[in-house]
């Protein structure tokens, strides 16, 4: 092995600070799309790595959709504080009301779509030209053409048919106002990079990324915890059983797998055992067809 | 364990999606669920097997159509590398997209259809990678079953390539003969084929030696972010941020920032938050210098006794990616890595077909895919190496200032 070589987690690594620092030298107002995941979470990670020891340069923005894990709060929480970041918090809750939008029905009434409203309210309300965001091209067939400079219009939305041709490591960032770029510094890592990568680093997760007791019902082949936000009916199967998260999104649909790992370690060998894409597994809204996440980027989502 | 970013070329049919489905299948790099979508959307197929190329189908105006229009890139890692699949269309009207997926490839697969042989675009595609220098060429010889596994065939085609690549100046090329439908010879050495000595293709693909295609003698840093926290206990840090782009650095170099041509020293290095006595490419850094000077995004710093070009006037082939046409006497942005700097492309000097190479007088416009040479003309001073000698820095892209849009690959020289 020569001395002058990066291992492909460095050369990754390498790649997502370049972008980092392009957002930070292209853009006037950019901001982080904060959710409180494991990819956020390494994207903080990555971000803190391109300016030490400046100043963290950007907002992290979280869309809140009201149905949180009280532990990804608290360690949110705990995050903002140690790096002195800004938090700005916008609610799905508050543009419910304000735009008068009809909230999800049923038994697993997921946010996640309505989402959309209020990260385009926030963007406009702070005027943010650049948002950066956890997507991945592995994650999805659609995403897997997306750009890492990717343009939206005034209405969020992505167009794949305009997109900009994006050459070597050349970033083109210029946009007319009103529009947006979202950014995705990890777009060439796969699940199992990040998992691999959080391993190596040490980088602290949420506790519920880790095997715990809880109680869950059983849906559809899916263990769904039960919560403020969802409630059993007769007939459900409760159980308490050992489980940890893969993702922590909205507690209404994100499911959760059962399992023992409690050590990071033992959590990534366990997912590379698996070998089951994330979204599949712990997702519910995504399995409705496989042309729904096209059609919900093309509405402005992340 | 390293990384190797390659582009797949071939014309429609030719099996390019179906060879891609088969490496990430065989070597397990599929997933439950998107093995489930898979049977899913697999209709009534005849002899009940999946059909591996709607794997890297995308966008579903591709799925209707049933032709791959955009680059998508494709992930797959076996135990001895990762590997950064950009999956491209091949035909002559997305020429765009080819180049964009070839710019980051150290590694093109050329596929061709063993009944059809080298034809146009085989050419097209050689040439367009031998236009972004991609160090390293497999040649798959592909649909071997349908020729009865013929030798001769396979010998005719290997002897017609040699020609192209002779032309061309190809340095590292290897054949293989496959079946992408059957995954004889990708993943597995084929049964069938058994005249053939060689190594598989995925085989070839992780031992493929990249080491030697960093530069690691001409060292380029562009600053991409100044960092000043100017805080209280930091008061007086002010260290340039960026990439190596090529070469080494180290604490005690003697540098010039260019195009200001001041020359300093490297006091210290950073990377990633921590102290370094050297950084090497492609490592993120950030640099301090021991005396003051004016440096802002953009400004390069290299070693005083190994300079670039600078000039405000360059030479370049610029690959046209707009719907609309260039015309002699534009203006334009040109970005050249973090450095934005006006241009006006004074002179179109010839147009260059990428099915032959050969140069034609430009009598109209330029159009989307055509490849010209041009004279460009800077307001500012660009700090530079030829594309051939060192692409890192000899890259560009052309922005039109009234849309925005990425408008043309620049390839300077
Ligand atoms: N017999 C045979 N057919 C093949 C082979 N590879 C691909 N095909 C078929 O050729 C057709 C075109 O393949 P596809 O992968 O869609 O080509 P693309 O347009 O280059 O992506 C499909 O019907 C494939 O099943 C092969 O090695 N042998």
């Amino acid at each position: 092995m020569s001395l002058h070589r990066l291992n492909y987690m460095e050369q990754l690594e390498a790649e997502s600070i370049h972008i980092f620092r392009e957002v930070a030298g292209q853009f006037e107002r950019p901001a982080l799309l904060f959710s409180g995941g494991k990819d956020s979470i390494t994207l903080v990670h990555l971000a803190l790595k391109a300016f030490a020891p400046g100043k963290f340069p950007f907002p992290l923005v979280h869309i809140d959709t009201g149905h949180n894990f009280p532990e990804a709060l608290a360690f949110r929480d705990k995050l903002v504080e140690e790096i002195g970041a800004e938090l700005i918090v916008r609610k799905v809750e508050d543009t419910i009301k304000q735009r008068r939008l009809t909230e999800p029905k049923g038994k697993f009434p997921s946010r996640n779509w309505l989402q959309t409203y209020t990260l385009l309210d926030t963007i406009e309300e702070f005027e943010f030209d650049a948002c950066i965001g956890g997507g991945r091209r592995d994650e999805e067939k659609a995403r897997a053409k997306e750009r890492i400079f990717s343009v939206r219009d005034e209405f969020g939305q992505w167009n794949p048919k305009l997109q900009r041709p994006e050459l070597w490591n050349i970033y083109n960032g210029r946009i007319h106002k009103g529009e947006n770029v979202r950014v995705f510094p990890i777009s060439n890592w796969t699940e199992l990079d990040i998992w691999n990568y959080i391993r190596s680093e040490r980088i602290p997760l949420p506790s519920i990324y880790f095997a715990h007791k809880r109680e869950v019902i059983e849906h559809e082949g899916q263990l769904i915890a039960t919560s403020e936000f969802v409630r059993p009916s007769e007939g459900d199967i409760i159980a308490l059983k050992s489980v940890r998260y893969r993702t922590v999104g909205d507690m209404t649909c994100t499911a959760a797998v059962e399992s023992y790992a409690s050590t990071l370690d033992e959590v990534v060998n366990e997912i590379i055992a698996t070998r089951i894409s994330e979204r599949g597994e712990t997702r519910i809204d995504d399995k409705v067809t496989e042309a729904a996440m096209e059609d919900r980027k093309k509405d402005g989502y992340f | 364990m390293d990384l190797l970013r390659f582009i797949t070329a071939g014309s429609v049919d030719d099996g390019k999606s179906t060879l891609i489905g088969r490496l990430l299948y065989d070597s397990k790099n599929i997933l439950i669920d998107q093995l489930e979508a898979l049977e899913r959307s697999t209709k009534n197929r005849d002899d009940g097997s999946v059909d591996l190329a709607l794997l890297t189908d995308g966008l579903r105006a591709e799925r209707e159509q049933g032709i791959t229009i955009d680059v998508a890139y494709r992930y797959f890692t076996t135990p001895k590398r990762k590997f950064i699949i950009a999956d491209a269309p091949g035909h002559v009207q997305y020429t765009r997209n080819m180049i964009t997926g070839a710019s980051n490839a150290s590694l093109i697969i050329i596929l061709i259809d063993a009944r059809h042989g080298v034809v146009e675009q085989t050419r097209r595609h050689s040439i367009i990678g031998s236009l972004l220098r991609i160090p390293h060429v497999v040649v798959a010889i592909n649909k071997m079953d349908l020729v009865d596994n013929s030798k001769e065939v396979y010998d005719k085609i290997v002897a017609d390539y040699e020609v192209v690549a002779k032309q061309l100046d190809l340095k590292d090329v290897t054949y293989i003969p496959i079946s992408a439908l059957r995954g004889d010879n990708i993943v597995d050495k084929s049964e069938t084929i058994k005249w053939y000595t060689g190594k598989p293709l995925l085989e070839q693909l992780e031992e493929i030696h990249v080491e030697s295609d960093v530069n690691l003698t001409d060292s380029r840093f562009q600053v991409q972010y100044v960092i000043r926290p100017q805080t209280d206990e930091l008061h007086d840090y002010r260290g340039y941020a960026g990439k190596i782009m090529s070469g080494v650095y180290r604490k005690g170099d003697r540098v010039t920032i260019l195009p200001q041509k001041k020359e300093t020293t490297i006091s210290k290095i950073e990377t990633a938050g921590k102290e370094a006595d050297e950084v090497f490419c492609p490592q993120p850094a950030v640099i301090h210098l021991t005396n003051d000077i004016d440096i802002s995004r953009g400004d390069t710093i290299v070693h005083s006794n190994n300079l670039p070009f600078v000039n405000n006037e360059v030479d370049a082939l610029l690959c046209w990616m707009d719907e609309k046409p260039l015309l002699q006497g534009n203006k334009y942005l040109l970005l050249h890595n973090s450095r934005i700097v006006r241009a006006v492309v004074k002179q179109i000097d010839y147009k260059l077909d990428v099915n032959s190479l050969a140069h034609f007088p430009v009598e109209d416009d330029v159009k989307l895919n055509e490849v010209v040479k041009a004279k460009i003309r800077l307001a500012t001073e660009l700090v530079y190496d030829p594309y051939k000698k060192l692409s890192c820095n000899g890259s560009a892209v052309l922005i039109d200032e009234t849309s925005n849009a990425t408008v043309a690959a620049v390839l300077l020289q």
